[in-house]
């Protein structure tokens, strides 16, 4: 058992069903209690959709637990048979159903006798996966099932397009500015006169899965979700793929270049030849992203070299760390992600990059690595967010966990060209704001603050005179916490317990020699 | 539809959205000021509790998960050691005067021994600890708190009538010697003899509306249960009267009559003026009090809500049903000339919403409008296609279906609200219509510009 407050990734029965209501037609029946339909209101608040969430339960309450489920199961298939005709039905199992180990499977293979959809049993373990995994699974369980079927009935396509197409694997529901990215990344193929095959799940259609292998290559835009489904079909169809995460000037020409590489494999095919996309690049970077511009620009220069910590999920915080270090100058002293399964991975793209990597899944551990950095800015999740807050640092969200903010109206995206103007206004926005804020410090617009300790955990040993701590006050605020710190550990090294001003001026004395 | 003379009740397959009983633990935390909250679950009660609660969790609150792994399940680790150490941590932390355990659906499948466990580490801690088994295999949202506050009953200190009678015999003598002459000491004196005891968590202003109103009938509230903090529970036992203020209290109700031997006032539950009214008049009625002021009271509260009450009339509304509360909104916006096509609740205690029914009837009867069906355990599925038809102007309905809904024409509220707002009492009646005519309001503003219907999906689900 473990004491927790707040968690990043959610439960594995989250993740298959982002995936199955991301499909056109795809119903998904929960075997759980009353109550743990959660996710029908996040994915109707969040994304605000107007559609009822395809996702039901079968539920699990007293009965169910002194008898079994027994019949239920299959009625509540077979009912939504009727009711509906889903492409497929998935049965999704919870943490619930893990430990009543029921024979989900013979469920599964009973309500198919009598169903028109097919019947899927999702092959998550609550305990051994998270939202994330499970929904890479589950996506992978659900093509190769498709495929299966196709190749069984002889109906599978194995041609590849005339011109040169791709799928898109990973876009899904309540994913961190999906549907923007997706809408981006479709602009920039079509750009390269590249046909997209299909895009899967979001919005895709399980009877349009056995035309999958007729795309030249794959592109799996976000780690978490699409990698197993990409290397399925690497190893059934020799399909290669590209998992670089366009996002950020250098990792979108990056991309492209192995863009341009798959498709010149195929030059035979190609009517014109090979296609070259450097001078489509240089034009992108330097005239429609105005983010190359932006680092030459003296706004750039005032944020050079200022501390910022970035913590997220794999895929978002390793392409930040290396735009704010690599694109824009900026000191990255911490650098962190909580998916705990991709941190070799993680670790390898941003060593190098930053000061410390942070792996964990402990919010308050981030919280407390924050506080001892102080960083000018800080690009996280929501719950950063709220750390910045009670530290007074600006925060930019770059990742999930995420709330209703972040699935906003307007166009958005993180990936692409378009992406790095976003992402530049981000960055640029959370230090000016702190800057600001500096300046009213200076000016003495702000009152004069009580000077608390920002640590989330402490233990105080050392007092402050009146004396020395209005001298504190004095000082700007962005500096004052590495103040009040470089002096408390003067102080403790030198076995001084009462700080006074002068135990100040030491300190500050020791520091600059 | 022609008028029924009763009521009629139906059940389907419980086949509904509704909010986890753990939830309860967002409202009770606040309540009870120096409790903690400690849900024994998994990550699926977490993830809920969490985006349920949205941003109060950035708060630091008073609760947490004590979160099963794969060894608590396979009982390879000890549950008495785990949860000791957690609750030591807690203790250490934020030193609660008592911690309240929240046992879920995995706790009762593995059958963790929760109540057996609670009383041994109290004593090795030195803190109250109570067992609240609120799951979603056995409860619907709100019920959640029925099962906390049944397990607080049985913390409630005993009342002693002996004592009680010994110092109010002493305040007696002192009063004859020294305020014979006041004339409202007669009525004071009168008020000391029935200890009345009010149960269900409300915020701390709506507590403190409602105790002046019975008190204007000069019955004196001796506590309330929950109070403010665990330390002032109220005294219970033989010659106690309670009296209910939520209509899914009916576990709580129960141990207070079985174990604490506590006098049952079966009342409506006073939510709109003519509940509350109702509801002040049944306990009078207990004490025997001659109710004064009360119908002025009510009538002058009608007044003031005029304006909304012009916008609700004639009206149709659907209820999907998911927190209890049901009946209750249903009967007062009846009574302001609404058409209630179908009353959906997860559960009906017809004993103990007894008095809250009949005062259902008697409102369809005086306002000459067709019984609603009131069916417990609604499926959703099938209320969808009754909505299709009826054509509501209104759905009060979860979250999950609220946007939905919308883009299909037909107006929502969100059930949840009426949970968090303040409803009860006189005062607050007009928070009700405020809500119920929140959506009719804004369509109104918004209904000229044509774009009713948003779905590209056909009406069914
Ligand atoms: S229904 Fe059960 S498993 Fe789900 S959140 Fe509630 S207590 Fe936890």
């Amino acid at each position: 058992m473990k004491l927790a407050y707040w968690m990043y990734a959610g439960p594995a029965h989250i993740g298959t069903l982002r995936v199955a209501s991301s499909f056109r037609n795809v119903h998904a029946i929960m075997h759980a209690p009353l109550g743990d339909d959660y996710f029908n209101v996040m994915r109707s608040m969040l994304e605000r959709e107007r559609d009822f969430t395809p996702v039901t339960a079968s539920i699990v309450d007293r009965h169910v637990l002194a008898r079994g489920s027994q019949e239920k199961v299959i009625n509540n298939i077979n009912r939504k048979d009727e009711e509906q005709r889903p492409d497929p039905i998935v049965l999704t199992p919870t943490c619930t159903s893990s430990i009543l180990q029921e024979d989900l499977q013979n469920f599964v293979d009973r309500a198919s006798i009598h169903s028109a959809s097919d019947v899927i049993l999702a092959d998550v373990n609550h305990y051994r996966v998270n939202e994330l995994q499970a929904a890479d699974r589950t996506l992978e369980q659900i093509v190769r099932h498709c495929l299966d079927k196709a190749r069984k009935q002889n109906r599978l396509d194995r041609s590849v397009t005339d011109k040169p197409s791709v799928n898109i694997i990973g876009t899904s529901t309540l994913g961190f500015h999906n549907q923007h990215d997706c809408r981006e990344l479709k602009r920039l193929l079509q750009d390269s006169g590249i046909l997209v095959n299909q895009v899967v799940p979001e919005g895709g259609s399980l009877k349009d899965l056995k035309y999958l292998p007729r795309a030249w290559f794959n592109i799996v835009p976000y780690r978490e979700v699409g990698l197993m489904t990409a290397i399925l079909l690497e190893k059934e169809f020799g399909m290669p793929y590209i998992s670089t995460t366009p996002m950020g000037i250098l990792d979108t020409s990056n991309f492209i270049g192995q863009i341009e590489k798959y498709i010149n494999a195929w030059s035979f095919l190609l009517s014109r030849g090979e296609v070259h996309y450097k001078s489509y690049i240089e034009n992108q970077t330097k005239f429609v992203s105005q983010a190359a511009w932006f680092s030459r620009s003296i706004d750039c220069q005032n944020s050079a070299g200022k501390e910022a910590v970035v913590f997220g999920d794999a895929t978002h915080a390793a392409s930040i760390t290396k735009i704010l270090v690599k694109e824009m100058g900026i000191h990255v002293s911490c650098s962190g992600t909580y998916c705990k399964h991709d941190m070799k991975r993680f670790s390898d793209q941003v060593r190098g990059l930053c000061d410390e990597i942070l792996i964990t899944e402990d919010h308050t551990e981030v919280g407390d690595t924050i506080a001892c950095i102080e960083p000018f800015a800080i690009f996280g999740t929501q719950m950063e967010r709220h750390i910045g807050k009670r530290l007074d640092i600006p925060c930019g969200v770059i990742s999930s966990p995420v709330h209703i903010q972040n699935f906003p109206l307007g166009y958005r995206p993180f990936l692409g060209y378009e992406g790095t103007n976003q992402i530049a206004d981000l960055v640029y926005n959370s230090f000016t704001l702190g800057m600001e804020d500096h300046l009213l410090d200076v000016f003495g617009g702000h009152d004069t603050k009580e000077v608390i300790t920002k640590l989330l955990s402490t233990d105080n040993d050392l007092d402050w005179t009146v004396e020395s701590q209005l001298e504190l006050n004095k000082i700007p605020g962005f500096v004052r916490g590495k103040v009040k710190r470089n002096t408390e550990i003067f102080a403790r090294q030198n076995n001084i317990t009462d700080i006074t001003v002068n135990v100040m001026y030491a300190a500050k004395e020791k520091l600059s020699e | 539809m022609k008028t029924l003379e009763t009521l009629t009740f139906e059940c389907e397959t419980g086949n509904y959205h509704t909010f986890c009983p753990i939830s309860c633990v967002a409202w009770l935390y606040q309540k009870i000021e120096d409790s903690f909250f400690l849900v024994v679950g998994t990550k699926t009660c977490g993830y809920f509790l969490q985006n349920a609660l949205g941003v109060t969790i950035f708060a630091e609150p008073r609760y947490a998960m004590a979160e099963s792994e794969e060894g608590d399940i396979s009982a390879q680790l000890n549950d008495q050691e785990e949860l000791g150490r957690i609750c030591l941590q807690i203790k250490r932390d934020r030193n609660p005067s008592v911690i309240i355990w929240i046992g879920t659906c995995t706790t009762e499948i593995i059958k963790m021994d929760l109540e057996g466990i609670g009383p041994k580490l109290e004593k090795d801690l030195g803190i109250p600890i109570i067992v609240a088994r609120a799951n979603g295999l056995d409860y619907a949202f709100t019920q959640g708190e029925d099962t906390v506050l049944a397990a607080m009953t049985h913390r409630c200190p005993e009342y002693n009538v002996l004592k009680h009678k010994q110092e109010k015999d002493l305040v007696r003598g002192l009063g004859v010697n020294l305020a014979k002459t006041t004339v409202s000491y007669s009525n004071k004196q009168e008020s000391d003899d029935c200890i009345l005891v009010l149960f269900g968590s409300l915020p701390s202003t709506v507590a403190s509306q409602l105790n002046p109103e019975l008190e204007r009938q000069s019955i004196r509230v001796s506590g309330w249960l929950p109070s403010q903090r665990y330390t002032e529970l109220p005294p219970l036992g033989k010659g106690v009267y309670v009296c209910g203020i939520n209509p899914f209290l009916s576990r709580t109700a129960t141990t207070l009559m079985r174990r604490r031997k506590c006098q049952l006032i079966g009342a409506p539950f006073p939510i709109g003026p003519d509940g509350t009214r109702a509801w002040i008049e049944k306990i009078c009625s207990v004490f025997n009090r001659k109710p004064h002021g009360l119908e002025e009271r009510e009538n002058q509260i009608w007044i003031g809500l005029k304006d909304y009450i012009g916008i609700v009339t004639g009206r149709s509304i659907f209820f999907m049903g998911d927190n209890l509360l049901e009946i209750s909104i249903a009967r007062f916006l009846i009574r302001c000339g609404m058409i209630v096509y179908e009353i959906g609740i997860p559960y009906m205690d017809k004993r103990y919403q007894a008095a809250e029914l009949s005062l259902l009837r008697d409102t369809c009867i005086k306002m000459n409008t067709p019984m609603p069906r009131i069916v417990e355990k609604p499926d959703n599925y099938n209320q969808m296609q009754r909505m299709h038809e009826l054509k509501p102007d209104l759905a009060i309905t979860g979250m999950a279906h609220a946007n939905p809904l919308e883009a299909r024409g037909i107006d929502t509220k969100w059930s949840v609200e009426f949970t968090f707002a303040q409803i009860h009492g006189f005062t607050n009646a007009r928070d009700v219509l405020e809500l119920v005519t929140r959506p009719l309001r804004r369509n109104t503003d918004l209904g000229c510009l044509g774009w009713n219907n948003l779905s590209k999906q056909a009406i069914a689900i």
